[in-house]
């Protein structure tokens, strides 16, 4: 396609630097500088996109963020592959560039020729809400039959099928004065806010160009100059400016608490030969001491019968084509308006050689200055007239036009044979930041308007977004907002409108199409069934037609939707409500907004001193909470359970070695160390002797536990505490709020050293014949060393926290040293190990291994809903000590009931068969359903040790019920087994039993 | 009430739709009610109709602050299950089921229930276990629930990523099939046309103020901005505003109100199948019949009444659905919102008596009221027609902070609703 | 997000903190002495109030301490944030909506 429709000159394209995009397989041809929507309207071609519901063609309204009508299908980079491609692009923020491959969406067989069209012969029954009231016969028919063909018809565009090829980044700033908007206003604001050159100042525009309005302007003045070079010399000011920062191509879409701005940057789209690797987007988050949104106003479509004809743009708009991008949007204008501002449109389009008139909804009496001016420059206007509507399918061919009678009668019609219509209702102030940042809006009638009233955060408004229009006034006002006192003058604009709903027309208003929400579908007859149906507040009218939800949020289209519901129940307009505005200002990319937080940034690996050690030698891993630990290492041809197998007999037998450095550990110090111990756990610490170990179990507030682990001390005042890996951050916050907010008295404090020291757990009978070499300073005897116990010394050289203790019931030493030399210990202890068969084993043998002796793991045999006595800990429970946290709760009646579930082991009756974990335990299967499930099963394994599978189970009152029968669900139906005691394995030789 | 069919619809189309009728009316409120609802949302207008449907208790007052479904039935993900773990909850989840089932046709509404499948992903051998224990279970409650290994997971739900090469790799889920979306405001309206089709006055824009009580101490009405209402019962339904009722009422709740948040993207057309939930990273997701993938974040971490929640909460929720659907990461966030939810302790709500003779209150569903709404307004029906709580509802007593008797869904699997 | 003044170190992110719920709710002295009913009220009942609420932080990620703040829960305004210990802070309804 060429380009008949662009002007030899003027614009701000640059015409040196031509390029071209692939249009539905179609070469389209434009100019750096271009949208695709400018491209399109050089090239003639209006018709760019199917609507929502009744796929009537549609053309391009704005030529702004607010488009809701021509959304396209773009592939950013077809050239370098797939994952460049999404729906839904506004075309008139898609800057062009060569090598775009732009489609037009939601037709079938093609843009042309659509056979969905059919559902705008069946509008008289797609009405609002029309769905709620059929599709319920037969009952099984919504889901099977009529869902999927809603929803097939429903959607926009394509999802991406295949992942991103893009990447996404983010950066966080912060500023003394935050600028919204880079038009007038907040130009003159940006430059006053950093006349003082200690406060940092960031001026966002969503353009690509900052300017706003001013682009569109080819008459106006500023200080004495063109407008656009007062633009360009307010940003060279800025830009030789340090404490400044211009952002364009940025959109705030977010406003949070105190300040807190979230915008998103267009970094690399608009660049045909980016590099690879070079961020899409880039999400800035801004903690903003103050902000000055200075984010103007949209123009209000006309409201008449089929005002969404392709051809039909807002005024500004077509102003904008003319002007900023020398593409004229048709040859025959006519200017449908009741607002002064579209007088300018319909000057310029008569300017660059568009043969133009205006129909004015206005009384002549009711016009400004710009009537004349129209008149003067030979422009026919028809005041007092209203639009009927408009005529032609894929394009506008003309408009109906009468006049109203002084009662509101309709006059004789005229049709004006025409190619493109500008129209325009008025300005809606774009409060949405304001709005977002929980400031209340306040109702002007004098400007038709919700206006920004009382703040809730550092926030001013200027300009256009607070219904300030006139362009010397918008200029004072950024001025003033950004603290300035002086402004340039400026020249005078058109100003003022009269509001409009629904056009005037005499045509059965129940049965013509005039558009409110253009991407929804919404007309005004939909609006007004909604109310006659009982919803009045705009929030239902919203909720029942759709109007307002669709991507562009009902920028156009919501005053004129409040305006009408407000007139059919002849309620003042705040009476009906107004909209709260929610984040995103525009749709913004989920890439943009989780940024780098993708594949192996998503939730970085927590991994221990000897992962290294372990994906080296063959480890298949699991992750843990944060922490990715190994849990078994198979050799050639074995599985996890033949691994398992092994691994668990060689501890047994010879001695494993075990990686055990993701357990919390928090060292808690201090004269009154023990005391604190002491409230925070079940049981008594005060009398454990420097060098002793013990078992430690915590309880919530409420009585049920909480984590346990073994706490050694080291030092009259010195605790080295274990926590489970999951509990750790926790576990610490919990002592810190009991230290910090109920105990201040204490002195005492924690510290957390997960990351400080590995552990090498060595356990097994021959555990001290692999330690003994390496071991200085410390006596490893029984006598010398008993079980749970705690020494200092050396190990390899290296300084050590040796721990005498079991989590196998085997001997076993956990080796403690400085996480640097974990590595190299574990190396050596495991070379050592190699005389006495020493076997690497990892979380699931660790699992098996505690099981087959009965030792509990917390968020395994609990759950949030047990307390001691349930695990048969009570004997850990003092009942010495007056006070511990949790005590009060373990008194509560359901605390001590009969009939609580507690822990029990269950051996199946075909000892080779292993119970599934999470099964549930009836001792009746035969029973009806629902049935009564007395427990389930917690822990469940195959134990080589034992020859045979174990579990545990929860049991309601398990402890009295050992050689009962009962029956376990498996995936097929049930099995048996015995309630046993949950201990399965009696150690042989030294055991760790204490 | 004028019913709903196809064949009217036709002859509405044939004349230009100027047939309907209102779907409710707008009463002035009466002197006394035999019983008053205090807050309209999709759990006040279920009690109402069931009042007056089942007990045949009709002289009812919805009473609610701004517009009816304007809270949290309005800003949910529309997410509808019953796989709960204990008896209590599953029979009360299940029984809300087992209404859904039928609403359509009940209310003659298309509230537009979709069994399209709730699909919910274990990530650790954690989750793995507690899954199972749900579908085990569930099983022998006669609830559907079943276990699916990776593969299953992805047939069921092609665009979901398998690869055990991601963070949090999918280990396999739990399905039930049963489980779906439907339409939040149609529930609503659908409830509310019932209820005022039966006798229910619903009455908008009316904030109650106060409770007014007989010398013994029981409950004779309510204060409201709309003059004094006399009742025999109350019943208080006011979500993340229970609190705020109560305390005008005189008494303290053992609740929480703090910010939930969610967001839908722009419409697409049909890309994913079912619900998926992940509660290892936070986050779930369906597609509406509009095309919006609508993806539920969580909780804000303080007490707040303001409808905002950070940012970073959308963002974390992001995350996780980027990490299990990379594909989307171009898919742009259209709107997000933050509705208000009243949490308890054990994350289970509270239906049943107060201190109050008279005074009942169904509150505390924090993040998961939407799925039990027909299921919650019906035993609530039952409570405030009998003076008694029906079975299901029993254990859900105010009485259970006191003994301990807790049903922690939340503290036994660590799955968020 | 919110910007919260730890009296330690200043303003900070809200990412850095972990709330603790509800304010001077002191732990009984002598729980055991309680009768069930009020040993549940000071588990379970809180005043949640839509207002000023007095409630507890930890800059987990900062300075490892907890603090009280005074906050609209309405507007999430904080009016004052104090150390451990302090009183609530005496608030005129005029600073409160600031």
């Amino acid at each position: 396609m060429s380009q008949p429709f662009r002007l030899a000159s003027g614009g701000r394209i640059d015409r040196t630097r031509p390029l071209s995009v692939t249009f539905n397989g179609k070469r389209l041809e434009g100019f750096a500088g271009d949208t695709i929507a400018s491209m399109l309207i050089a090239s003639g071609q209006h018709l760019a996109g199917r609507s929502f519901k009744y796929h009537r063609p549609r053309g391009i309204l704005s030529h702004g963020s607010d488009e809701p009508s021509a959304l396209l299908s773009v592939d950013w980079r077809a050239d370098r592959g797939p994952g460049r491609r999404d729906p839904n692009n506004r075309a008139s923020v898609v800057e062009a560039r060569d090598g775009l491959v732009v489609d037009t969406q939601n037709h079938w067989p093609s843009l042309e020729t659509d056979i969905g069209a059919v559902n705008d012969l069946l509008s008289p029954v797609f009405v609002a809400g029309f769905y709620y009231k059929t599709f319920m016969w037969p009952r099984k028919f919504w889901d099977k039959v009529y869902e999927p063909v809603i929803r097939r018809a429903a959607g926009l565009g394509e999802a991406p099928k295949v992942p991103d090829a893009d990447r996404y980044s983010n950066r966080h700033a912060h500023c003394d004065v935050l600028v919204v908007g880079a038009g007038p206003a907040g130009l003159a604001a940006a430059l006053a806010a950093s006349a003082d050159g200690t406060r940092r100042v960031i001026l966002a525009d969503e353009g690509c160009e900052p300017g706003g309005a001013l682009l569109n302007d080819v008459t106006s003045s500023v200080g004495g100059t063109p407008a656009m070079e007062w633009v360009a010399e307010s940003l060279a000011t800025l830009d030789a400016r340090e404490n400044v920062v211009v952002l364009p191509r940025t959109t705030v879409f977010g406003y949070y608490n105190h300040n807190h701005v979230c915008m998103v940057e267009r970094v690399s789209d608009h660049i045909a030969d980016a590099p690879e690797g070079m961020a899409r987007e880039r999400l800035w988050q801004v903690r903003a001491g103050e902000v000055v949104l200075a984010t103007g106003s949209h123009e209000r479509p006309l409201v008449f019968e089929n005002n969404d004809r392709p051809g039909i743009m807002l005024a500004e708009s077509v102003r904008s084509f003319v002007n900023r991008w020398a593409a004229l949007p048709g040859n025959d204008l006519v200017v449908a308006t009741s607002s002064a501002s579209a007088y300018r449109t319909a000057l310029d389009a008569k300017a660059a050689g568009m043969k133009v008139s205006i129909v004015d909804i206005r009384l002549e009496t009711d016009c400004g200055p710009e009537f004349a001016a129209a008149r003067e420059a030979g422009i026919e206007v028809r005041t007092g007239h209203t639009v009927i509507r408009a005529l032609g399918k894929k394009r506008v061919s003309g408009l109906v036009v009468a006049k109203i009678g002084s009662g509101g009668g309709i006059g004789e019609k005229t049709t004006l044979t025409c190619d493109c219509v500008a129209m325009s209702g008025g300005w809606t102030p774009s409060v949405h930041l304001f709005s977002q940042s929980r400031g209340k809006l306040a109702f002007d009638p004098e400007l038709d308007a919700f206006l920004p009233g009382t703040s809730v955060q550092a926030e001013r408004s200027a300009g256009a977004c607070r219904g300030v229009y006139d362009l010397a006034a918008v200029v004072a006002d950024g001025a003033k907002a950004g603290g300035g006192s002086a402004a340039p003058e400026a020249t005078a604009s058109f100003t003022g409108f009269q509001p409009v709903r629904v056009l005037p027309t005499d045509a059965d208003a129940s049965r013509v199409k005039a558009f409110v929400d253009f991407q929804n579908d919404v007309t005004a007859k939909d609006i007004k069934l909604a109310v006659r149906e009982g919803f009045e507040s705009i929030e239902h009218v919203k909720r029942y037609t759709t109007t307002g939800m669709a991507t562009d949020q009902g920028k156009t289209s919501n005053m004129n939707a409040l305006g009408l519901v407000a007139g059919i129940l002849d309620r003042p307009l705040p009476a009906v409500g107004t909209t709260t505005f929610r984040p995103p200002y525009t749709p913004v990319t989920f890439g943009a907004l989780i940024g780098p937080a993708r594949d192996e940034l998503f939730d970085p690996v927590r991994k221990t001193p000897i992962d290294g050690w372990a994906a080296k030698n063959g480890a298949v891993f699991e992750p843990v909470a944060l922490w990715r630990r190994a849990r078994y290492f198979p050799k050639a041809g074995e599985d996890m359970a033949a691994a398992v197998a092994r691994e668990t007999r060689a501890v047994r037998t010879n001695v494993g070695i075990f990686d055990a450095s993701t357990l919390g550990k928090i060292e808690v110090v201090g004269p009154d160390a023990a005391e604190f111990m002491n409230r925070i756990y079940t049981n008594a610490w005060l009398k454990l002797k420097t060098g002793g170990c013990r078992y430690g179990l915590m309880l919530r507030e409420d009585g049920f536990v909480y984590d346990d682990g073994v706490v050694a001390r080291l030092a009259e005042d010195r605790f080295h505490v274990t926590t489970t890996t999951g509990g750790a951050p926790r576990v610490l916050r919990h002592m810190e709020d009991y230290l910090q907010t109920e105990w201040p008295d204490l002195d005492v404090f924690l510290t957390s050293i997960t990351e400080q020291w590995a552990v090498i757990a060595l356990q097994g009978p021959k555990a001290r014949q692999v330690l003994e070499p390496f071991v200085s300073e410390i006596d490893l005897s029984e006598a010398a060393f008993p079980h749970m116990t705690v020494k200092t010394g050396y190990v390899c050289g290296v300084p050590c926290r040796l721990f005498r203790v079991s989590f196998t019931g085997e001997l076993g030493f956990e080796v403690n040293v400085p996480a640097d030399y974990g590595e190299a210990v574990w190396k050596t202890l495991y070379e050592e190990g190699q005389k006495h068969g020493i076997t690497p084993y990892g979380t699931e043998a660790m699992h098996v291994l505690r099981a087959e002796v009965g030792y509990i793991v917390v968020g395994q045999e609990t759950d949030g809903t047990v307390t001691p006595d349930d695990l048969g800990l009570s004997g850990l429970v003092s009942k010495v000590k007056p006070d511990f946290v949790g005590k009060r709760s373990l008194a509560r009646p359901d605390m001590v009931a009969a009939d609580r579930r507690q822990l029990v082991g269950l051996l199946t009756r075909n000892p080779g068969e292993v119970l599934d974990e999470g099964a549930q335990v009836v001792d009746d299967p035969s029973q009806p359903i629902p049935m009564k499930m007395v427990g389930h099963v917690t822990s469940s394994y195959a134990s080589s040790n034992c020859g045979r599978s174990i579990a545990m189970a929860m049991i309601d009152g398990g402890r009295e019920r050992i050689g009962e029968t009962v029956f376990v669900t498996t995936p097929a139906g049930f099995t048996e087994a015995t309630i046993s005691n949950a201990v399965f394995y009696e150690v042989k030789g030294e055991t760790a039993d204490a | 009430m004028r019913r709903f069919s196809l064949k009217g619809l036709l002859q509405e189309a044939a004349s230009g739709h100027q047939g309907w009728e209102r779907q409710w009316r707008a009463p002035e409120p009466k002197k006394e009610y035999d019983v008053v609802i205090v807050g309209g949302g999709g759990h006040g207008l279920a009690t109402a109709y069931y009042l007056a449907s089942v007990h045949g208790v009709t002289n009812v007052a919805v009473i609610e602050k701004g517009w009816i479904g304007g809270g949290n039935t309005g800003r949910n993900t529309t997410i509808v299950r019953s796989n709960y773990l204990f008896d209590e909850s599953a029979g009360l989840y299940e029984h809300a089921m087992k209404l859904w089932e039928g609403l359509s046709q009940e209310l003659n509404y298309n509230v537009m229930f979709s069994q399209r499948g709730v699909l919910m992903l274990a990530h650790n051998h954690h989750d793995v276990i507690s899954f199972k224990r749900h579908v085990y279970a569930n099983r022998l409650n006669g609830i559907d629930n079943e276990w699916l290994s990776p593969e299953e997971c992805k047939a069921f739900c092609p665009p979901l990523t398998i690869s055990p090469d991601i963070r949090y790799p999918v280990l396999g889920g739990a399905l039930q099939r049963r489980g779906g979306t439907a339409r939040h405001d149609a529930v609503a309206w659908g409830y509310a046309r019932g209820a005022d089709a039966r006798g229910v006055d619903i009455i908008q824009n009316c904030e109650v103020l106060g409770l007014k009580r007989h010398p013994d101490g029981s409950v004779a009405g309510v204060e409201t901005t709309r003059g004094t209402i006399g009742a025999k019962r109350v019943g208080v339904v006011a979500a993340g505003h229970t609190g705020v009722v109560m305390s005008r009422f005189g008494l303290r709740m053992p609740v929480e109100s703090v910010p939930l948040q969610a967001l839908v993207s722009e419409p697409v057309k049909p890309v994913f199948p079912c619900v998926v939930m992940s509660n290892a990273v936070h986050a779930y997701i369906s597609q509406s019949d509009k095309g919006e993938l609508v993806i539920g974040a969580g909780t804000d971490q303080y007490v707040s009444y303001s409808q905002q929640g950070g940012i970073q909460i959308i963002n974390h929720t992001l995350d996780a659905i980027c990490e299990l659907f990379p594909q989307f990461t171009r898919m742009r966030m259209l709107r997000s919102w933050g509705g208000i939810v009243d949490v308890t302790p054990d994350r289970s709500p509270i239906i049943g008596k107060t201190p109050i003779e008279g005074l009942f209150v169904n509150c505390g569903w924090g993040t998961g009221g939407f799925k039990a709404t027909p299921g919650s307004g019906h035993v609530f029906a039952h409570t405030l027609a009998t003076g008694e709580p029906h079975k299901i509802n029993a254990p859900f007593s105010l009485d259970r902070f006191r003994t301990g008797r807790l049903i922690d869904e939340a503290a036994a699997a660590a799955v968020a609703h | 997000m919110l910007l919260i003044d730890c009296p330690y170190c200043g303003k900070r992110p809200e990412v850095e903190f972990h709330c603790g719920g509800e304010a001077h709710i002191a732990r009984p002295e002598s729980p055991i002495e309680m009768a069930d009913a009020d040993w549940g009220s000071f588990l379970y009942y809180r005043t949640n109030p839509k207002g000023l609420h007095a409630e507890r932080w930890l800059h987990g990620h900062g300075c490892g301490r907890w603090f009280n703040a005074l906050r609209d829960t309405v507007s999430d305004a904080f009016v004052a944030t104090y150390e451990m210990g302090k009183p609530r802070p005496e608030v005129s309804p005029a600073t409160a909506k600031a």
